[in-house]
Parts: C-alpha cells; structure tokens; sequence
C-alpha cells in the first residue's frame, strides 16, 4: 500500500497525543467514607464490609469479618435493637436493609456449620474479666484474639449475663447464647460460674491478672413504695425474668400490673402474657413519650398486652390499685391531675430500671462513682477506673445500656487493655467522614422491598416461649444483603469506567478497584455525579 | 467489435468492460440512457458484483460512491447540468479524499432558464474541484476515455470526468469500435487503492485540516494534477499501442503545421472546426484547429508549443463567465503569456444553439480583420436583444428576461438557429 | 454448603457492571478488554454527551460484530472534536466526507462490501441531529427506503452545536438557542414546530427503530446490539445532553438525559418494520420541571414571571408520550 495521503488522512489514535488533562480546574479523586450503619453500630462492627462478603453468598467470609469485632452475631442479630438500620441510607430510599436479619443468618449458620475463630498464641499476660455477661464475653474473647490468657468471674450459674437473665427465651433461644458462648470458651476463655468476686483486689493477687475488666452489669432493681400493697406480691422485673431461667416460673395470679413503660416492662408484660396471666403495663406517661422501642409496643399490643398510659400506682387496697390520671405539660412531663381510677391487679412488676452493685469496689479509693444514682463508675477514655489496670464497660459505666453497647465497650476494653499491657496507649485511627444520603445516586439501584423475616402465628405467641422471629433463609439473606447500598465505599460497579467520555478511567481489575488517569481527565465531574454510592470526591485542581 | 451504437450505450458498454464495483446514479436528461443500460447489465450480471444503487439524488450518488471508492471498490456515475451542481458539494469532497472515481458528464446547460440541451457550463463550473476532465470529440473518444480514465483516476488517487456533449454525443448513433474485454483488462489492472476503510487496518479519512496543512494539502492536489499531464499522454499512448487506435491525450492539433490562424475548442465542436478549416484551407487561408482533450490540468505548455507563432488565435467555447467572458480562452491566453499573439473569445452554442459551418468561416475572416467584439457572441440575436433593453429602458421593473425574449422573438419571428 | 441460587441483584442492575453480575449481563462499558473505538485526547467539551453516546454506541457495535465494523461520521461535533490534523482519536476505520450524506457514504461502503463479498464486516453511519433531521434527511430517507444494510445512529443533542448552538428540526419548543432567542412574543423555539425522526424511520417500514439515551446504557447497548445482529436498514436514535448548548453542568449530563427519560419528554421505546414492539418503562417519573431547570435553555420559563403555560404544554408533550408509549404501568 502507498503512503497515506497527507494531513487528510490519519492514523488510528493518533489523538493520544493529545493530553487533554491539563484543561481541567476541577479533579475526580477516590475516596472512602465512613457508612452510616458503621457509625451507628454499638458494637463497632464494620457492617458493610461483612455484607460485601455476604452479597456475593461468601458466608463463611462475611462471619469471619464480622467476628472481627463481634462474637456474638446470632445474639445480636435477634436481640440488637439495630440503630445500624435507622441510620442506613437504604431507608431514606426505600426500607433500610434489615442488616440484623442477615448478622443472625450469619450467627446462626456459623453455628450449624461449626465455624471456629483462630487466635494468637499467648503472650504471658494475664486478665481477669468480672461478669460473664455481652461486655465481659467480648472483652475475654478479644484478648483471647490478642494472646491473653483469660479468666471470667461470673456469680451466676451460667454465663451470659443480661442476654440470659434480662431477654426472654421468645426473643432470644438459650440454646444460641449457649452456643455463642461455647465457642468463645473453645477459645480458651476459662468461666468460673457460680464465683461472685466479695474483694476485687483480693482475686486479682490470688489470680496474678495483670489487668482487669468489670463487667458486671445492674442488677439492683429500683423500686418505689406503694401504700397498702403486699409486698410478697410485689416484685421487681430481674428477679422475674431471671426466675424464668428456674426450674418453676414464679407464681402471680392472674391480673398482673407492670409498672414501667421502658423495654423491660414490655419484656416482662410479654413474657406475663405467654404464663397464661392477664398482663397491663402503667406507665405516668403516654405511648409517644414511653422509652420503649415502637415496634416492641406493638407486638405487645397484637399479643394482647393492655397499656394504661398516663398513670401513676397511687396506692393498693387488697387486689384493687389506685391510679392517678396524669397528664403532660409542654416538655412532656407528667403532671397530676387529681383524678383517680382502680383497677384489679393479683401482682405488680416493677420495671423501674436497675443500679450496679459497687460493693465489692469498696476497698479501691480510686475508683469513683458517676454522679447520677445509678451506681455507675467513672472510667477514662481508655475505659480504665481511677485504679491502674482496672477496667470498665458494659450497664457498669455511665450511658446508655444495651447488649450491643456492652458488647462495643468490651472490644474497646480489650483494645486498651491490649495495649496497657504492652505499655502503650490505644488510639482510635481517624474515622473517615460519613457517608451521607446527599452523595448517594440512588438511581443505579433496583427498588427491593426489604426482605421479611417470618413471625411466629399470634396464638403461639401468646402461649409458648418458641422465638417469635424466625430466621431468613439462604436466598433471602443473599437478597437483603444485596440491598446494601455500599455508601461511600467503591463497590467496583464500574460506573465511574463507564461514564467518562474521555476513557480517562483505568479499570485496575477485580478487588483493585480503579485510578484516574490524569493525562486525560478533563474534571468533567462525571464520574463523581454518577457514583452510586459517593466514593468520588471533586477536589480543585492545584497547578 | 465495431458497432452503430448510441453514444451513451457505447460508454456504458466500455464502462462494464472497466469492471466497476458500484454504480449509483440518479436519472437527469441527457444522462439516462447510459445508466439505464448500465442498470440493466448489472441486474443481468454482466458486470460480476457490481451493485447499482439508485439513489435520491445527484447529491447522494455521488456521496454513496465516496464510500464505495473509500472501502476499495471502482466506482462509477454519470450525471449533467443541474445534476453535477446539486452533487457539487461531494465533487470536491471526493478530489480531496483522493478518491479515483469515474463520472461521466453528458454536458447540459445549467439554468436558469432550464435547458436540457448542450454546453459546457456544467462541468465548467466544476473545473477547480480537483477532478481531471477529459472532453470527448466523437463517441469513439467517449468510450476510449472511459477506460483510460479508470487507469489515470487509480493511478492518480484523482477523480476523473469524462465530459461529453449532451445529445450530440449521448444521443447520437455513430459506429464505435467496442473492444475487448481481454484488451481491457490487459489495460486496466484491478483497482489497488492507496487507502481503504478496512477492520484489519483501521485509518481515520476525512480530517478536520487547520491553517496550519491545508495549504499544503492543496499545493500536493496541483502537484497530483500536473503529474497528470505527463501521464494522459503516456496513458494514451500505451492505449494507441495495446488498442490500435489513436489517442492523443492533451490537445490535439489539426492542420497546424504552417497554420498562422487557430480555433481552439472542446468536445464535439472540433469536428466542425475542422470541417471549416478545410474549407477555409480551400480558400487559402492558412487556419488550423487545436482541440483541449484534457482540460484540468490545463495543458499550457503543451498548447503553448502549438500555438507559438500564429498570429490569431480564436477559443470558442460552449459557456460563459457571466461578467467576464470567456474561461477556457483565459487560460489560453496565460498559455501564450508573452507572446504576443492576440486571442479572441467566441461564446457559442450555448443552451444547445447550433454551430454553422458558416458562422465559424465568418467569425475568423473577422477575427483576421480584427473586427470581432470581445467576447463575441456566435450567432446572437442582436434584434431581441435591443427590444429587450428598449423594453428595459421604459419599465422600471423588467421582469424575467427569457419569457420577454422567447415573447420578442417570437413576435418578429425571427428563428433562432 | 452449595452456593445459593441468585434470583436479583440488588445492586448492580442499572451500573455498568458489577462483580455480582454474570459476565454476560454487565456491559461492554465495564470490560477491561472494551474497545475504546473512541479514545482519550479528543477535544469533546467536558461533560460531553455525545462523545460518551458515541463511545457507548460504537463499543457495543464494535463488540457485536467482532470488531468488524466501518464508521462513517457526518460533520459536526463528534466529528470535528475526534479528528483535527494530526491527531485522530479513532481506533476503527473511520471516514468523514460531508454534513449531509453520511447515510449514502454508508450505503455505498455497504455496497462495496457486499460488491467484495465481505459479509463479515457491517457498516455504521454516525451524525448529530443537524446531519440527521435536517441537512442529511434526503440521503438517510434513501438509506432507509433501500434497506441499506447500515446501522445510523443518530446523536440528538437538539440543535446545531458545532456551529454555536443554533436551533434544528430537533430542538424542542421553547429551548433557547442562538436563532431562538429569548425576545419577543413566544420566547425561545415555537411550540409545534420540529420533527420526530424516530417516526419518519418508522415510516419507512425499516426492520429496526429505537430511541436510547447515555442515562441508561444497558437499555443502549443492548439496542445497538440487537440492531447489529439484524439486516437491512437498522436507527437508532441517541438523546445526548449538550452541557454547552443546554446549559448544563457537565457533571450533570447523565441526570439530564435521565430525567429527559423519566419525565416522558424522551420516550424510550423499540420498533419493527413500522410497529412500536417494546418501550423501556420510566421508574421513578418526574415532572418535567426536574430536567428543564437543570438547564439553562429553559431558565426563562421559570421567571420572573414563570411562564407556566410553557411548562405545561412540555408537561402535556411528557404526558402523550406515556400514554402513546405505555412508559408507565
């Protein structure tokens, strides 16, 4: 063939000649953000990491990243009151995705398929954990994952704490705790049941620990008088609930009044109405107002719980209650009114709250308690009580209390405890920003109803203890992981390499996500606009 | 094989001798008869592959075959007049993609008015486009054009025209000698392009050229073109030879050995020039005729040699720059540059008026004497004429010209030979 | 434990590709083997929709036909921003001739090719919509009506940008150009005039019509595909958002062709030999309010004062074409 003809004719990308990047004043750079179920979880868990795992049905992969930073996903996946899932983007779409429905098909299948954690090899140092409950679990099992040796005081006869003596079996089966358990106790983690710690100085010389963590939760109910009430009919709702863990449920006639309006008085009304009793809640303030979880009100609505909103116990004549109406002013405080209603009641439950019980603290000086009446002590930002080595988290520390938040005060602990023993302090890496709704384009995704898990039928949930809430299945949790929206981190969806006009977008290749290719990148904003999840920023050009 | 052939079945003939790829062709007087038999032959499969494609327009038949040429194919249409200005765009478009297309032009006047009979305006107008034209005297030299114009076009990467007069040539029967398929294909190799849209070689034709290279672009198309006029006679001098008849390229002179008077034209005119200076041979007068075969690129040397030493030179020519006079004796005259000869300008036969014998003899016994207007008009109707700019002179707004001429001339009655 | 059956993807439906995705269901946007038949260093502006349409279009058509395939451009943007002397960003054999006839240089490649005997190469013919509705009209009616064997896509960024940005047979009532300004009675192009090109296709009775837009590329490559497995005179007519000429955000490109879509001001929809056979339904409609105020042409409906009456006449157009169309069920 003859020379091509002059300047008329070119060749084949000869464009590439032309660096088209220096016209740009604005540049596409990768970036990951902090998702906001990430930020939200007590427990610390890097949700959206393990759900990437999930979303390509890797199970076994996606239990292993979420047991990173928590132990016990079957329990939290029933008993969680996910604020992960409030916070989740996904809601402001469609319905957030039901995250603890796929943690607890995670626990639940880790559990089946027998799936064991490694760990370090020790490392000489010793910690005692006090209280076998979500807090001291966790703490044991991440030093164990560290290479501590550790040994768990626990005064109850079997571990577990609040997730066995506070949550009915409906909500949460024992034999999950038993197994989560177990599997933190294959670990190497040594129980000792049935041992309450009197002198918390004494055990730790006895044991040689070099360091210790407190997680013994509240147990000490609150109670208040009622004049005119018999007060072998009184009780107060953790010593019902854990007589529940007995060999006989306690007696109570038929018309029970709980006297509360947070989760435990619903738990305890539920847990009532399942004995075969007649279960009515008072509480001094209205349902909008009342502590309890919405959803939990409603089920106890749907099981036949009868709610007395705005009332105050005023006194008790034989089987009959006094009730004062009360009523809220504009900060929602109740308020008196001076009008009075009766109604029968064989028993009352007070679900008033609980305290710790610092007693066997009393020989430490250095440690101090909060200053509300709780009970609670002070700790410092690395968890650690006035008294060196001694730590602290779960209901025992001021805030608020839940199975999960105890559970992310025990990974914390663990940290610091980690790194008191190595003579260092523990810092929290910088968290990245979060990832906003604002950033996320939610046309790339596919509208998907939230998947449901099944409930148990309404007569068996008035009449046994078999858990109400059932388990998704393998497809199911595949599909619900699949709604995650990946905010603010790269999902390799290819977006970005598919919509840049000027091929300026270099695909790296599976798991290496991609890099812009500054030579030709002309700042259009394209790629940043069209990010599903917002893991592009535009930043200015400095030239 | 000899043949009394219509000159228009004669090129198509020697067209399908050339073996094109692609014919595309929108119909338009007097171009039809050609492409309708090549139509026919294609649907026959006398031409192999060949696709005729009857397109929408001039514009459109042209443009298809700059595709058809760009994938490696030989392509060829024809078309006149109105036709050739509506595809005029994609005329000059095709010489600068270098695109050796073939294209015939039955030479038709350009309106308006309309008119469907002869003269070169058409192809005239088209002259600075980059093509070559080629002008045929007789049907024989049509057909003998046609295969030398697919060597020069593919040798060239230059489209070529092959110009025609409209009727006169296209439509008259006249014995032709069609040749052979195995001469032809003896002459004409097949086509090799010098670029071609191909999947395993990808190119990019049809840039976008900037101040920077679109001088240069040009000054290589005028370079291209003035290697044609070393190869028009070298091609028609191997055409003499492998078909045994003659070929003279360039220009062709006829009695100018001791001429001291010429008459320079184009196309199918020289044949009366020739009998005119016979006659005027017969009367004494040294006269002598030089026919433009190659008109782009212009022959100035060549003619030059020619004419070196007459002492009038006359161009008839079959159009008329409109405020000027005429165009191919302006490129005459920069072929005697310096010589001193004076060149007159014949305006004649436009719109198909007839060229008399007796016209010619007396428009060089007046160009000898030195009497001929510049330009001068063959034959003009000085009568109508005057009418017409009397008419002007009293009414403000005249109206169209030509309905008050046909109107003047009629009322006179004077014919219009 | 066996691999669970993947019924949806959740993510990954709508993003040109995804690691969950089967290999065959991501596009051809997202495979590291992509042609770039249109590569880096053309001078499209930034944000620019028809050279990403163009990038879109001609991959999957390269893709399809196994990278046997002749583009031919008519002038304008795509073709002056992709092949200034020296440089070409084209990688594929490519040719430019005119403004008008880019469908008869196709149909005469097509005839080359089928003069030659190349089957195995198929024909593209490429221009925006000044080359197509307006200038080129004449030589892509023949194309059609001769069922030439090319594929024409057609680039609507509604009006003539190269030129600066005057107004075409495709530019929409009341948008401003630089021949339909914003003076005087009836600002901007007058309501009832332009054309509908998909419809003049159809007309012609030629195997394969569709709309597509670059805010939905699987929608657009799967139609070129389709289109380069058929025969015969195949249109495909490409709604790419002009930044420059619209007033848009470069950044915004995409969401403006989307909400051109899911407004029903562009109707996405598929025909056979003259007969709508499937339209793309809109999923999230929205007003046409959402695509007109992301643009500057249309800034003078909103005020002061706001020209309602404007709105809603675009409004009713939006609302025939999902009634026409079924985009909504």
């Amino acid at each position: 063939m003859h020379r091509k003809p002059f300047a008329i004719t070119l060749d084949p990308n000869s464009g590439l000649a032309n660096h088209t990047g220096n016209w740009r004043t604005m540049k596409p750079v990768y970036v990951d953000r902090l998702p906001p179920c990430n930020h939200a979880c007590p427990a610390g868990e890097n949700i959206q990491a393990w759900l990437y795992h999930a979303e390509a049905g890797a199970y076994e992969e996606a239990w292993r990243r979420l047991m990173e930073d928590n132990p016990m996903p079957a329990i939290h996946g029933r008993v969680c009151y996910h604020p992960c899932e409030t916070a989740c983007n996904r809601g402001q779409l469609d319905e957030a995705v039901s995250i603890h429905a796929v943690e607890r098909f995670l626990g639940d299948l880790a559990i089946k398929e027998g799936w064991r954690v490694q760990c370090s090899p020790l490392r000489g140092k010793r910690v005692l954990i006090v209280g076998a409950g979500p807090s001291g679990l966790s703490a044991a099992y991440h030093l164990t994952r560290m290479g501590h040796a550790v040994t768990v005081h626990e005064a109850g006869s079997k571990a577990g704490g609040m997730m066995r003596y506070g949550i009915p079996a409906y909500r949460l089966p024992r034999e999950i705790v038993e197994a989560e358990v177990a599997r933190i106790e294959a670990m190497g983690v040594t129980i000792r049941l049935n041992t309450k710690v009197e002198d918390i100085e004494a055990t730790i010389q006895d044991g040689g620990f070099h360091a210790t963590f407190l997680a013994v939760g509240a147990h000490l109910a609150r109670r208040t008088e009622i004049p005119g009430f018999d007060a072998k009919r009184m009780l107060d709702a953790m010593t019902f609930l854990s007589s529940m863990e007995g060999p006989s449920p306690l007696k109570l006639g038929r018309r029970v009044a709980v006297y509360g309006g947070g989760n435990t008085a619903i738990d305890v009304a539920r847990t009532v109405e399942r004995l075969g009793a007649e279960p009515v809640i008072i509480y001094r303030r209205d349902e909008a107002h009342a502590p309890a979880f919405r959803e939990e009100v409603a089920e106890a609505l749907e099981e036949g719980v009868r709610f007395q909103w705005l009332r105050t116990i005023a006194k008790a004549d034989q089987d009959k209650l006094t009730v004062e109406v009360m009523e809220l002013d504009e900060h929602g405080k109740p308020k008196p009114t001076g009008r009075y209603e009766t109604l029968e009641a064989d028993a009352v439950i007070l679900a008033l709250g609980q305290k710790v019980d610092t007693g066997f603290l009393r020989n430490l000086p250095n440690v101090r308690l909060s200053e509300s009446d709780d009970g609670t002590i002070e700790v410092d930002q690395c968890m650690m009580t006035g008294h060196p080595g001694l730590f602290a988290g779960g209901d025992m520390v001021p805030g608020e209390q839940s199975v999960s938040i105890a559970t992310g005060h025990g990974k914390q602990a663990a940290r610091h405890i980690d790194a008191y023993l190595r003579g260092t302090e523990y810092t929290k890496p910088p968290s990245h920003p979060l990832a906003t709704f604002d950033r996320v384009n939610p046309w790339y995704y596919t509208d998907a109803e939230q998947s449901k898990q099944p409930v148990l039928a309404l007569a068996r949930r008035r009449a046994t203890f078999e858990e109400m809430v059932g388990g998704l299945d393998a497809d199911t949790a595949l599909l619900e992981a699949r709604r995650c929206l990946s905010c603010g981190n790269c999902f390799e969806c290819d977006n970005c390499y598919a919509v840049c006009p000027d091929n300026a977008v270099i695909k790296l290749g599976p798991g290496n996500r991609f890099a812009i290719n500054y030579d030709y990148c002309k700042g259009c904003g394209l790629c940043a606009e069209e990010c599903p999840c917002g893991a592009i920023d535009m930043i200015r050009e400095l030239k | 094989m000899r043949a009394q052939i219509e000159g228009s079945q004669a090129v198509a003939e020697v067209v399908v001798l050339c073996r094109p790829d692609v014919i595309a062709a929108y119909p338009i007087t007097p171009q039809t008869h050609i492409v309708e038999r090549l139509s026919r032959m294609v649907k026959q499969g006398d031409v192999g592959r060949c696709q005729f494609l009857n397109v929408e327009s001039e514009f459109a038949a042209l443009s298809a075959l700059i595709g058809a040429s760009a994938t490696g194919a030989r392509t060829y249409t024809a078309t006149t007049s109105q036709g050739l200005l509506f595809m005029a765009e994609a005329v000059y478009n095709a010489a600068g993609l270098g695109l050796p297309i073939v294209m015939t032009i039955a030479n038709r006047a350009v309106g308006a008015p309309i008119n469907i009979w002869n003269d070169h305006s058409d192809s005239m107008a088209l002259r600075d486009a980059g093509w070559i034209q080629l002008y045929a005297e007789t049907n024989q030299e049509a057909a003998d054009l046609h295969i030398q114009a697919f060597r020069l076009a593919e040798e060239l990467s230059c489209p070529v025209m092959v110009c025609m007069d409209g009727y006169i040539l296209t439509h008259a029967y006249e014995p032709v000698d069609l040749p052979d398929r195995s001469l032809v294909d003896a002459f004409l190799p097949p086509f090799s392009p010098v670029q071609v849209l191909d999947p395993s070689d990808p190119i990019s034709i049809g840039a976008m050229v900037g101040p920077e290279a679109f001088t240069e672009v040009k000054y290589l198309a005028h370079q291209q073109q003035l290697r044609a006029l070393a190869l028009v006679p070298e091609v028609a001098g191997v055409f003499e030879q492998q078909f045994q008849r003659p070929s003279r390229g360039l220009c062709s002179p006829y009695r100018m050995e001791d001429a001291d008077v010429a008459v320079i034209a184009l196309g199918s005119v020289i044949g009366t020039i020739k009998d005119t200076v016979d006659e005027l041979r017969r009367e004494g007068i040294a006269a002598g005729c030089v026919k433009i075969g190659c008109y782009r690129p212009f022959p100035t040397l060549q003619l030059r040699a020619e004419l070196e030493g007459l002492t009038c030179v006359i161009v008839v020519e079959k159009d008329l720059a409109v405020g000027m006079g005429g165009i191919v004796s302006a490129d005459v005259q920069i072929a005697l540059q310096g010589l001193h000869i004076p060149v007159h300008t014949v305006i004649a036969g436009l719109g198909g008026r007839s060229i008399s014998k007796a016209s010619l003899k007396q428009m060089i016994h007046e160009a000898r004497a030195e009497r001929l207007s510049e330009p001068h008009f063959l034959d003009l109707n000085m009568t109508a004429i005057n009418d017409e700019l009397a008419r002007r002179r009293d009414q403000r707004r005249a109206g169209p010209v030509a309905e008050h001429l046909v109107r003047a001339i009629n009322a006179i009655g004077t014919k219009v030979v | 434990m066996s691999t669970p059956r993947i019924k949806f993807y959740q993510t990954g439906t709508y993003t040109a590709g995804n690691r969950l995705l089967d290999e065959a269901a991501r596009t051809v946007q997202s495979r590291m083997d992509r042609m770039n038949s249109l590569n880096s260093g053309h001078r499209a502006c930034q944000g620019c929709g028809e050279a990403l349409g163009a990038r879109y279009a001609v991959d999957a058509a390269m893709r399809a036909s196994h990278n046997r395939l002749i583009a031919i451009n008519a002038t304008g943007c795509l073709e002056v921003f992709s092949s200034p002397y020296p440089e070409s960003s084209w990688q594929i054999p490519w040719m430019h001739s005119l403004f008008g006839n880019a469908p008869a240089v196709a149909s005469g490649v097509a005839a080359a090719l089928r003069a030659k005997g190349r089957g195995d190469v198929k024909v593209l013919a490429q221009g925006g919509d000044g080359a197509t509705v307006d200038i080129g009209l004449g030589c892509l009616s023949g194309m059609f009506e001769r069922n030439d064997d090319v594929l024409y896509l057609c680039y609507d960024n509604e009006a003539y940008m190269n030129t600066g940005i005057q107004r075409s047979g495709a530019t929409p009532p009341f948008a401003r150009t630089n021949t339909t300004q914003v003076v005087g009675e009836a600002p901007g192009n007058l309501l009832g005039t332009g054309k509908n090109l998909p419809r003049i296709a159809m007309a012609h009775g030629i195997p394969y019509v569709a709309t597509a837009s670059v805010a939905d590329l699987h929608d657009l490559e799967t139609k070129v595909t389709k289109a380069m497995d058929m025969q015969g005179a195949r249109y495909i007519h490409l709604h790419v958002p002009c930044p420059l000429g619209w007033g848009s955000d470069p950044a915004h490109t995409i969401r403006v062709a989307r909400m051109a879509v899911e407004s029903g001001l562009f109707p996405l929809f598929e025909a056979q030999f003259g007969t709508v056979v499937d339209r793309t339904l809109i999923r999230h409609k929205v007003p046409v309010e959402r695509y007109l105020e992301l643009q500057d042409r249309f800034k003078h409906l909103f005020g002061p004062p706001p020209n309602t009456e404007a709105i809603a006449a675009l409004q009713a157009i939006a609302d025939a074409n999902i009634v026409t169309y079924g985009l909504i069920v």
